[in-house]
C-alpha cells in the first residue's frame, strides 16, 4: 500500500456568550421551555427585522485579534439561502463575501511537540438555528426556536493540520483563546463549541491536494478522533480500490463508529448568498480595535510563562489552574489575599478537580470564592482545621458558597486548643491501650496508631493528629 | 429569444425556490423566464468595470442594538399562527430518517 | 357635503371643532364601503367592530385635549401588506389568507398615536408584485373613475379606497411605484419618500432595498401631514434614517419661484400617451406661471433602469418570500408526502402565478455561476442610475415627469405580457433604485375622463420641496 498524509482543515462554529441573540433581544439563556425565547424576529415573523447586536461585533473582532487575523474594516452580511425548519427564515444571516476577519494563524503542537503555525482563513458572525425535536409518536419533527438566532462565529482555518493529536491541540488552543476572552465557554458537550472536519489524503509527498470530504456531528474531542481515523481509511480504501473520493458532506454516528452521506435530491447546495438589504455595513474604525485591544486579558501562553517564574509552582499544576481562566483568576486573587501558592494550587488541583469530575461539571462552573479559600489556606496553617476536616470545609465551600470559619465553628470542626483538654485526652487513651504501648516499645512504630485513634474518637475530630501524635510519643 | 431556458434549469430552480410547476406553467416559466434574461441582458451594454455594486443607497453603517434582554412573552401568541403545534412546538413533518 | 368626501385635515377641524364625533366619522365611512366596495372591492378587510370601538376611546381623549392632530378621529385605511395586530393581514395572497399578526407596524402605530382609526385592509397585488391590482387572491380592485378599469397598483385597493371615499387617506407602499401610479390611475396623491424616511417594521417585504410606505391622499395638505406623523427613526429597521427635517406640514406654502425643475425629453418621448403628455406639459407651465423655472434636459440610463429593477427586486422577493412555507403561519397544504413536499405544494398553491414568476426569476439570478452576471451587475447598474440622478440634481430642484405612460388601462389587458406591463413602471422605478423621494398629484383627465398623474422627483431628503410645488400647483387649480 502506498503511504498517505491526511489533511485536514476546520470550521469551528463557537456560540458567543452574549446576553442576547445576534439580531434581536430574546435571552440567549439555555435550559427553557420550548419557545419561550422568541419574538417576531428570530421565527421568521412578516415585516420583522434585524438588528445587529454591539456585543457580537466585538467579541468576533476579539476573537479576531486574538488569533492574530487581519479585522475587516467594511463588512457586509449576507443571506446564505435553504430550506429547512430550524431556519425560520429559510435564509440565514451570515458572512460570505466581507468576513469580519481574515488571514489569522495561531500556534500548536504537531505530534512530536514541535510548534507549528494553522492558518485561519476567516471568521465570520452568523446566527444559530432552532432545535429539531424527533417526536417518534406522531412520526413528526418539532421545532423549538430558542436557540435560533444565539449569535455564533465561524472559524475557518486553512488546510493545515495532519493529525488528529493536531486537531485537537488546536481547538485546545481555540477554546482557551475564546474563553480567556470571555467571548464564549466553549463547551463541546453542550454544543457551544462545535467543529465540522474537513478531510482529505494525499500521498505522502504531493503538494495538490485530494478531494474532501465534509464531516459534521463531532460533539467531543473523542468523536472527532475516531472520525478522522474513519474518514481517513475510508478514504484510502476508496483510492487503494481505485475509486474516486466524491465530496460530499458526512454525518458522523460516534455510536456505530461510521459515518454516512447527507445528500438528497433536494439539497442542491446552492445557497444563492447576497447581502442582506435588511442590514447596513459594520465599519470598524481604528479607535473600536485599540478599544477591543486594551481589554484584551492576559492569555494562557502568557499567564503560564509568568507563573513559573511569580510562584514557582510545578508547571503539572500550572497546566491545570491555567485550563480554565476562571481558575487561574481564583488562583491569582487567593494568592493576593496572601495564601501560599502552592497551598492554593493544592486545592485546585486535589479537591477541586476531584468534586468537579464527580458532579459532572467544568473548571469554568466553579463557584469558590477566593475569600473562602484564602481563609481556609489560613485556618490549616494556623491548624485550626486538621486535614480531614479542612476538605469537610472544603467541600461545603464548593457546593455552597459557605464562609469556612462560621462553617467550621457550627459544625464543631475547628482543633481544640485546650491543652488540657486534649492532654487529658492522651493520657487517657495511653492508658486504655496497653497493648499498643507494649507493641510500640517493642519497636512496632505503627502501633501507635491506635492510640491516636483513640485521641481523636475522644476530640470528636477537633485535634490536629501531628500534635496528638507528638503529645503520645513525649509520653512513651 | 437569446436565453434559452432548459426543462433541468426550470426543474433546478423549482428545487431552490421550493415550488412545483405544472406542465404548462413550466411551459409558461420558460418563455417568461428567457424573455426577462433577455431583457436583463441589456444591461452588459453598459460598461460597469469600475463601478462599485450598490447594496445601500445611503452612506449608513454601524446601526447596532445594546445586549439587553427584552423578553418578547409572545410565545403563545406567535404559535398562535402554526398550522399544526405540539408541546409548544412547530410540528413539520420529520425531517430525516 | 358628506363626512366621508372630506379631506383629512377639514374633518379633524370640524371633529376638533365638535362640529362632528369621531363615531359618525367612522359611521360615514363604513355606511360608504357599504354602499361602495361590492363594486370596487378596495377591501380585503373591514374593521367595522374595532373601529366603532376605538371611535370611542379617540373621542374621549380629542375630547380630553391629549389629541389636537390633523389625524385625530380620522379614519385611515392601510394597505394588507402592513402588519396589524389582531388584524388580518394577507398581502392579497392565498399564502396568508389566515395570518393574523401578533404586532402592529411601527407606520401604523404610530398612526394610531395620532388617534388615527384603522377603518380596514386594502387590496393590493399579490405581495405588491404587480400594476394593477389584478393579481390579489382576493380578486381585482376596480377603478371608481371608471368600473371597467384597473386602479393601479400595487397599492390599488389604497388608492381606490381614497379616490371612492371609502376612506379619508390611506397608506400605501411602494416598490417600484406601487404608491404613484395608482394614485395617478385614480386621481389622488401619492408619496414616496426618501428611502429609510419611513421604518419598514411591519412592512412585508418584497424588495427590501427598494420598499418604502407613502401616503395616499385627496390632497397634498393631508399628503404632508400623514407623511409627518408616520415618519420617524426606528431602532427597530436598521435602514431607518435619522432626520430632523420631518416637519413635512411646514411646507405646505405656495412658493415656486425660482425653483428650477428639470423635464427629462427622455421621460416625453415614444411610448408616452400623447394625453398624458399634454396634461402634464400644461400643468409644467402652470408652475413655470407661479415662478418656476422650466429646463428641459436628458436624463441618462433611463432604459436600464427596468431591467436593473426586476434583477433587484425579484432577487430579493425570492428571497424574502422563503418564509412562508407552511411552519410557522399562513396556509399549509392538506396532503404531502414529507417535508420538501410539504414546502412545494404549499408555495405552489399558495402564491399565485407573477408572485411564482418573480420567485423564480429571483432564484436564478442568484443562483451559482449567474450572480456576478445577473445580480451583482444590476448592483452595478443601480449606482450608475443613482449618479444620473446625482448629476440631474446638481442642476435641478427637482425632475418633473408622468407617473405612468398612460392612463389605467382596462381589466385583464396588462397580465398576458409580463414585459410590457413592467414597461408601465418606467417614470416611477428608478426613483425606488436611487432611493429618491416622489409625488403623484392629479393634473387632470384624458379624452376618456381618465386621471392623469404629474410626478415630482426630488433628491434624497427634498420631500419639502416637492410638497411646496405640488401645494402650489394643486393651489393654483382650485
Amino acid at each position: 500500500m502506498r503511504e498517505y498524509e491526511t489533511v485536514i482543515g476546520l470550521e469551528v462554529h463557537v456560540e458567543l456568550a452574549t446576553k442576547t441573540k445576534i439580531f434581536c433581544s430574546c435571552s440567549t439563556a439555555f435550559g427553557a421551555a420550548p419557545n419561550m425565547h422568541t419574538c417576531p424576529v428570530c421565527t421568521g415573523m412578516p415585516g420583522s427585522l434585524p438588528v445587529l447586536n454591539k456585543q457580537v461585533l466585538e467579541y468576533a473582532i476579539a476573537v479576531g485579534l486574538a488569533t492574530n487575523c487581519d479585522i475587516t474594516r467594511y463588512g457586509k452580511f449576507d443571506r446564505k439561502n435553504y430550506f429547512y425548519p430550524d431556519n425560520p427564515q429559510n435564509y440565514q444571516i451570515s458572512q460570505l463575501y466581507l468576513p469580519i476577519c481574515r488571514n489569522g494563524k495561531v500556534e500548536i503542537s504537531d505530534d512530536e511537540g514541535n510548534k507549528k503555525f494553522v492558518g485561519i482563513h476567516e471568521i465570520h458572525m452568523e446566527e444559530d438555528a432552532g432545535k429539531l425535536n424527533h417526536d417518534d409518536w406522531d412520526d413528526a419533527s418539532l421545532v423549538d426556536y430558542n436557540r435560533s438566532g444565539v449569535p455564533l462565529i465561524e472559524i475557518v482555518s486553512e488546510p493545515d493540520m495532519r493529525s488528529a493529536t493536531e486537531v485537537i491541540n488546536y481547538l485546545e488552543k481555540l477554546r482557551m483563546l475564546i474563553q480567556y476572552l470571555g467571548a464564549s465557554d466553549c463547551k463541546l458537550q453542550e454544543g457551544s463549541m462545535r467543529a465540522d472536519v474537513n478531510l482529505s489524503v494525499r500521498e505522502k509527498g504531493s503538494d495538490t491536494f485530494g478531494t474532501r470530504t465534509e464531516m459534521k456531528n463531532l460533539n467531543s474531542f473523542t468523536a472527532i478522533s475516531h472520525a478522522i481515523e474513519g474518514e481517513r481509511e475510508r478514504q484510502i480504501d476508496i483510492l487503494e480500490s481505485g475509486g474516486q473520493v466524491v465530496q460530499e458532506t458526512r454525518r458522523w454516528d460516534d455510536v456505530k463508529g461510521e459515518s454516512y452521506a447527507m445528500r438528497s435530491k433536494e439539497d442542491a447546495q446552492d445557497y444563492r448568498y447576497f447581502p442582506d438589504p435588511d442590514l447596513v455595513p459594520v465599519v470598524v474604525s481604528e479607535e473600536m480595535i485599540d478599544e477591543i485591544k486594551a481589554k484584551e486579558p492576559e492569555f494562557r501562553d502568557a499567564k503560564m510563562e509568568r507563573y513559573r517564574s511569580e510562584f514557582g509552582i510545578p508547571d503539572y499544576d500550572i497546566e491545570i489552574i491555567t485550563s480554565a481562566k476562571h481558575m487561574a483568576d481564583l488562583f491569582e486573587e487567593t494568592v493576593k489575599l496572601g495564601a501560599d501558592p502552592k497551598k492554593v494550587s493544592n486545592w485546585l488541583m486535589g479537591e477541586t478537580m476531584r468534586l468537579l469530575k464527580e458532579k459532572g461539571q467544568d473548571a469554568q462552573d466553579v463557584k469558590l470564592s477566593p475569600v473562602h479559600l484564602a481563609k481556609l489556606v489560613s485556618m490549616t496553617e494556623e491548624r485550626q482545621l486538621n486535614n480531614i476536616n479542612a476538605k469537610k470545609v472544603f467541600e461545603a465551600m464548593f457546593e455552597e458558597g459557605v464562609s469556612p470559619l462560621e462553617y467550621a465553628t457550627e459544625h464543631d470542626l475547628i482543633t481544640v486548643q485546650d491543652t488540657g483538654a486534649l492532654t487529658a485526652a492522651v493520657e487517657a487513651a495511653i492508658a486504655a491501650c496497653p497493648k499498643a504501648v507494649e507493641d510500640y516499645h517493642a519497636g512496632k512504630e505503627k502501633a501507635i496508631g491506635a492510640i491516636v485513634g483513640q485521641v481523636m474518637k475522644a476530640m470528636k475530630g477537633q485535634a490536629d493528629p501531628g500534635e496528638v501524635n507528638r503529645l503520645i510519643k513525649e509520653r512513651l | 429569444m437569446a436565453n434559452i431556458i432548459s426543462d433541468e434549469t426550470i426543474e433546478y430552480v423549482g428545487i431552490l425556490a421550493k415550488l412545483s410547476l405544472s406542465d404548462e406553467e413550466k411551459e409558461n416559466a420558460k418563455k417568461d423566464m428567457g424573455a426577462m434574461l433577455d431583457y436583463i441582458d441589456k444591461l452588459s451594454e453598459l460598461d460597469t468595470d469600475n463601478v462599485e455594486p450598490m447594496s445601500h443607497v445611503f452612506d449608513v453603517s454601524n446601526v447596532f442594538r445594546e445586549d439587553e434582554v427584552v423578553d418578547a412573552g409572545m410565545r403563545e401568541a406567535l404559535l398562535s399562527n402554526a398550522p399544526e403545534v405540539k408541546d409548544d412546538m412547530y410540528m413539520v413533518p420529520k425531517t430525516f430518517n | 357635503m358628506e363626512i366621508f368626501e372630506m379631506t383629512a385635515a377639514t374633518l379633524s377641524g370640524k371633529i376638533r371643532d365638535k362640529e362632528v364625533s369621531v363615531t359618525e366619522a367612522v359611521d360615514s365611512i363604513l355606511g360608504r364601503i357599504n354602499e361602495k366596495d361590492k363594486e370596487y372591492n378596495c377591501y380585503i378587510t373591514v374593521c367595522e367592530d374595532k373601529a366603532r370601538a376605538d371611535a370611542k376611546q379617540i373621542q374621549d381623549k380629542i375630547s380630553s385635549g391629549e389629541l389636537t392632530g390633523p389625524l385625530a378621529g380620522v379614519p385611515v385605511a392601510i394597505k394588507d401588506n402592513m402588519c396589524t395586530e389582531g388584524i388580518l393581514t394577507s398581502c392579497a395572497s392565498r399564502i396568508l389568507s389566515n395570518f393574523v399578526p401578533v404586532y402592529s407596524s411601527d407606520a401604523v402605530l404610530r398612526l394610531q398615536a395620532a388617534g388615527a382609526i384603522v377603518i380596514g385592509k386594502t387590496n393590493m397585488d399579490e405581495f405588491a408584485m404587480g400594476s394593477t391590482t389584478e393579481t390579489s387572491w382576493y380578486g381585482p380592485t376596480k377603478n371608481p373613475a371608471d368600473a371597467t378599469r384597473v386602479p393601479g397598483g400595487s397599492s390599488g385597493g389604497s388608492a381606490a379606497a381614497v379616490a371612492a371615499h371609502e376612506c379619508i387617506c390611506a397608506l400605501g407602499s411602494d416598490t417600484g411605484g406601487s404608491i404613484r401610479q395608482p394614485a395617478s390611475y385614480c386621481g389622488v396623491v401619492g408619496m414616496k419618500p426618501t428611502y429609510g424616511t419611513v421604518s419598514r417594521y411591519g412592512l412585508i417585504a418584497y424588495g427590501s432595498s427598494l420598499d418604502q410606505i407613502g401616503p395616499i391622499t385627496k390632497d397634498v395638505t393631508d399628503c404632508a401631514n400623514l407623511l409627518e406623523v408616520i415618519s420617524g427613526h426606528d431602532p427597530k429597521d436598521s435602514t431607518s434614517l435619522k432626520r430632523d427635517d420631518l416637519d413635512f406640514s411646514s411646507a405646505l406654502t405656495q412658493d415656486v419661484k425660482g425653483l428650477k425643475i428639470g423635464i427629462p425629453r427622455t421621460y416625453f418621448g415614444e411610448g408616452l400617451d400623447e394625453d398624458v403628455k399634454e396634461k402634464v406639459l400644461s400643468a409644467a407651465k402652470e408652475l413655470e406661471k407661479a415662478g418656476a423655472v422650466l429646463e428641459e434636459f436628458d436624463l441618462d440610463l433611463v432604459d436600464y433602469a427596468i431591467p436593473a429593477y426586476y434583477t433587484i427586486a425579484s432577487a430579493e422577493a425570492s428571497s424574502n418570500l422563503e418564509r412562508f412555507d407552511g411552519v410557522k403561519y399562513g396556509f399549509r397544504a392538506e396532503e404531502f408526502k414529507g417535508l420538501h413536499d410539504m414546502y412545494k405544494k404549499t408555495r405552489s398553491l399558495g402564491f399565485g402565478s407573477e408572485v411564482k414568476r418573480r420567485i423564480m426569476l429571483g432564484s436564478f439570478v442568484l443562483s451559482s455561476g449567474y450572480y456576478d452576471a445577473y445580480y451583482l451587475k444590476a448592483l452595478k447598474v443601480k449606482a450608475l442610475i443613482k449618479k444620473a440622478f446625482d448629476e440631474a440634481f446638481a442642476k435641478y430642484d427637482m425632475i418633473l415627469a408622468p407617473a405612468a405612460p398612460t392612463t389605467a388601462p382596462v381589466l385583464g389587458e396588462s397580465l398576458s405580457d409580463p414585459i410590457k406591463m413592467y414597461l408601465g413602471d418606467i417614470y416611477t422605478i428608478s426613483v425606488n433604485l436611487a432611493g429618491l423621494p416622489g409625488i403623484s398629484v392629479p393634473c387632470g383627465s384624458d379624452s376618456k375622463n381618465l386621471p392623469v398623474g404629474m410626478q415630482l422627483i426630488g433628491d434624497c431628503y427634498s420631500e419639502k420641496k416637492l410638497i411646496r410645488a405640488a401645494y402650489t400647483y394643486e393651489q393654483m387649480m382650485k
